[in-house]
């Protein structure tokens, strides 16, 4: 059987209306300002975080294709970049200063702004209350709140690159002294307090969101939608705000740490320093600490990108194998074993900076042990596609690929996660291949799945397939030919936040290599934008989404009206029976939620 | 709100909370333990920087005075202050167990005197500070000598003034809201809603500052 129901447009959509006492919204006055701008409906808070943050992938992806420049061709000279960047480009050539800041920024960006603000900023806020059979966020205002904070930190960021001393430029990790001192260098003074401002801003924007999220999984599920009925999404977004909530205020408390060090005369992270020969007086602090909070912060920010990514490719690839997600509970087990193991793991980013050995070797057996729950993920997924009926959606290669990269990445983790074998990678472009493929682009792979996959749900209109597949193709090999080549120049012991490499004996013969990197990086790059085209011209001219359910998916989402107001369910909001993965079962190709379990069905 | 149910509920089924409780009471636990997170980050800095330091400045003799009776009272003042912040939550539990029972004047004179106990509070952070800022303490300065007799490093004060005025930040939002709510309550917004559940969660987060506090207690003055 199927609840799909053909209908012509959404107006004729028919629901029973006797039930209207519940549904209290769309019945107000709207404005203009109150339905786009100072929204409370989910759905259209969920649309300004994603164009907010592909406005900044946009950014923050024009900033690598800058840099790659410099690094693929180090003595050419680009006119066209002074004409952009002033004084930064001096001549056409990029100057040391700004292709530190422009790394700098590309790091905080796309790990903050793009991928966690973008990506369960709005995931997490679209499909919530969606999946859960909710109206709305348990709250609505604090929901909004969350959007604007996040938008004022985006303000405050943007604004730090038009300073004249320029944004900071001591990496995303914000390491002291760079980060402590403004006379370490010009992207230490006013530009690494507009990133301080702009950061703790976004840590209320995502403690909001955060406790929202948690609230409304728990509290607001619709009857008959116990815990192990939720979709893996969901389950997924709720691991996510719970490492969001625990482990952001331990960032806060290292950035208040630091701004005080800056402004007020403390040494907490400062000790026996120097600068152009002048010893200053600050005394007994340490900058390890500052790295220890920063990474208590930002490992579990690792999974605060990856998760929602492994959520919905494990939902876009159930739908589209149109079997059931293989081992649904080891799936949840594994999520949270995650979790449990991200908050153990931090000092594996601190191997080499004097960490006693024996202690490390705990870090290295934590570290290893994610190996086993990620295994079970990507066996678990690769059992749901086993024998399956495939269908390639652009959604489903983005999921797919999510997959690979996935895998890819996750096996080098196993060489850095050694702590013997990190003496020799660390800070080398092992490194940046190594996170680049297993949470940058995975994540994104998740992200753009996601867009492809919920779009007809966002907008009532799909996006245009020919160019999903272009898409989908060109980032896929670019993806694996900008970052597989890095393993090798990593292993050749090449560093990492070089300027330019062509003067070290050790490195010039890898010139050839990097003007291959960043051919490929610019070609990847323009395809985005091609999507970005694709996405903003099907809000308005892509083909229109006719039927309730255009994918054949079981979860409430494509219960509501093509287009869904605010209160997402015309009526009564629908009762659930069972779990959201009967697909090809006793013969039906799929079985929605809401379908009450008949006496002759088979256990699942 | 917390309801009566039947004891063979499915609280986990959907339909309703798992907790009991609703979102705004499910939403101040996590703001807290997240919270707990802020100040535990800020308390484990303190403790690594401390027992990595050679020595460090002795409690009892860096806190030993009392307004209008000088020194050589060591803990003294901090213990009336201690007595304080624990009376205060005294308080509070009672304006909670008044608005239990829907007693608008009861709720509003156990607010009152949380509210006094917060400011009291303040009141004696304030003097402590100013008498520490007196004796040459600030951000970046500390006159006092470390326990073995070796001049210190300023994190003694560093620390003290980071971690006492983020508490102390805490204890002045909680009086600003404990003010709102008293306010609300007075006008009878909570009567009209039928329940004091704001009272509740407003507690909650007093309770938590408080409890902060037993660890500011623990770790500045009495270790």
């Amino acid at each position: 059987m199927s609840n799909e129901t053909s209908h012509g447009h959404s107006s004729t959509v028919s629901v029973p209306h006797e039930t209207h006492h519940e549904v209290h919204h769309g019945h107000h006055h709207e404005t203009f300002l109150t339905k786009y701008v100072f929204s409370q409906d989910h759905k259209t808070i969920a649309k300004q975080f994603l164009i907010t943050g592909m406005f900044w992938a946009l950014v923050g992806g024009l900033f690598s294709v800058i840099f790659r420049l410099q690094l693929g061709f180090p003595d050419a000279k680009f006119p066209w970049m002074e004409t952009l960047l002033g004084e930064w480009a001096k001549g056409g050539q990029l100057q040391a200063e700004a292709y530190y800041a422009l790394v700098t920024m590309h790091g905080t960006v796309l790990v903050f702004f793009v991928l966690t603000a973008g990506l369960s900023g709005t995931f997490s806020n679209f499909l919530i209350p969606l999946q859960v059979g909710a109206r709305d966020m348990a709250s609505p205002f604090m929901n909004m709140l969350s959007y604007w904070f996040f938008f004022v930190a985006s303000i405050v960021m943007l604004s730090s690159l038009f300073v004249q001393t320029g944004p900071f430029s001591g990496g995303w990790t914000a390491y002291p002294p760079l980060s402590a001192l403004g006379e370490a260098s010009p992207g230490s003074k006013v530009g690494m307090d507009l990133w301080l401002v702009s950061m703790a801003l976004f840590v209320v924007s995502s403690l909001l969101g955060g406790l929202n999220y948690i609230a409304t999984i728990l509290n607001m599920r619709t009857k008959g939608m116990s815990m192990t009925r939720l979709p893996l999404t969901i389950w997924a977004f709720f691991f996510t705000a719970v490492l969001g909530v625990l482990s952001f205020p331990v960032l806060f408390s290292g950035f208040i740490l630091l701004i005080f060090d800056r402004h007020f005369g403390t040494s907490f992270y400062l000790s026996d320093i120097f600068i152009n020969g002048q010893a200053l007086p600050n005394e007994g602090g340490s900058a390890i600490l500052y790295q220890h909070l920063f990474w208590f912060l930002g490992h579990p920010e690792v999974y605060i990108i990856l998760l929602p990514a492994m959520g919905m490719a494990s939902e876009i690839l159930s739908v589209n194998s149109r079997k059931p997600i293989f081992g649904y509970m080891a799936m949840i087990g594994s999520l949270f074993a995650i979790t449990i193991l991200a908050f153990l793991v931090w000092a594996h980013h601190m191997f080499v900076t004097g960490l006693n050995p024996f202690l490390g070797a705990f870090f290295v057996l934590l570290t290893l042990l994610i190996a086993v729950p990620s295994a079970i993920k990507v066996f678990n997924w690769l059992t749901t596609i086993w024998r399956g009926n495939i269908r390639f959606t652009p959604a489903m290669l983005f999921a797919l690929g999510f997959v690979s990269l996935f895998i890819s990445g996750g096996l080098t983790g196993i060489f850095l996660g050694n702590s013997a074998l990190d003496i020799h990678l660390h800070d080398t472009y092992f490194v940046i291949a190594h996170f680049h493929i297993v949470m940058g682009v995975a994540s994104m792979f998740g992200m753009f799945a996601g867009i492809y996959h919920w779009y007809p749900k966002m907008y009532g209109r799909y996006l245009n397939n020919t160019l999903g597949y272009i898409h989908f193709w060109v980032t896929m090999v670019g993806a694996y030919l900008i970052f597989w080549p890095m393993h090798y120049e990593g292993l050749a012991g090449m560093p990492r936040r070089y300027y330019k490499y062509d003067i070290w004996e050790s490195f010039k013969h890898f010139g050839e290599l990097n003007k291959f990197i960043s051919i490929v990086a610019i070609i990847v790059f323009l395809v985005q934008i091609l999507f970005i085209f694709n996405f903003f011209y099907s809000i308005w001219k892509g083909r229109k989404v006719t039927t309730l359910n255009p994918w054949g998916a079981n979860t409430l989402e494509w219960t509501t009206p093509v287009n869904p107001g605010h209160g997402n369910w015309i009526g009564e909001i629908p009762e659930v029976h069972r779990w959201a993965y009967d697909y090809g079962k006793d013969g039906h190709d799929h079985i929605a939620q809401t379908v009450p379990v008949s006496a002759d069905e088979s256990k699942h | 709100m917390a309801q009566t149910v039947a004891a063979n509920t499915k609280w986990w089924s959907g339909g309703k909370s798992p907790f009991n409780v609703e979102y705004g009471k499910l939403m101040m636990w996590y703001f807290l333990m997240s919270d707990a997170f802020t100040f535990g980050a800020f308390l484990i800095a303190y403790g690594t920087v401390r027992v990595s330091s050679p020595s460090w400045p002795d409690p009892n003799f860096v806190f030993q005075s009392f307004p209008f009776l000088g020194s050589g009272m060591p803990l003294l003042f901090v213990s009336l202050m201690t007595f304080i912040l624990i009376v205060s939550s005294v308080t509070m539990v009672l304006a909670v167990h008044e608005g239990h029972h829907g007693n608008k004047k009861g709720v509003i004179k156990w607010m009152i005197w949380t509210i006094i106990g917060g400011l009291a509070f303040l009141s004696c952070q304030a003097w402590e500070w100013a008498h520490l800022h007196h004796e040459g303490a600030w951000w970046g300065r500390n006159p006092f000598p470390n326990a073995d007799g070796t001049v210190a490093t300023t994190n003694f004060s560093n620390f003290f003034f980071t971690i006492t005025g983020f508490h102390g930040f805490h204890v002045f939002s909680g009086v600003v809201i404990n003010i709102i709510v008293t306010i609300m309550a007075w006008r009878g917004v909570f009567e009209r809603r039928g329940h004091y559940l704001m009272i509740e969660k407003v507690g909650l987060y007093w309770h938590f500052v408080d409890l902060v506090w037993v660890f500011v207690f623990l770790f500045f003055y009495l270790v």
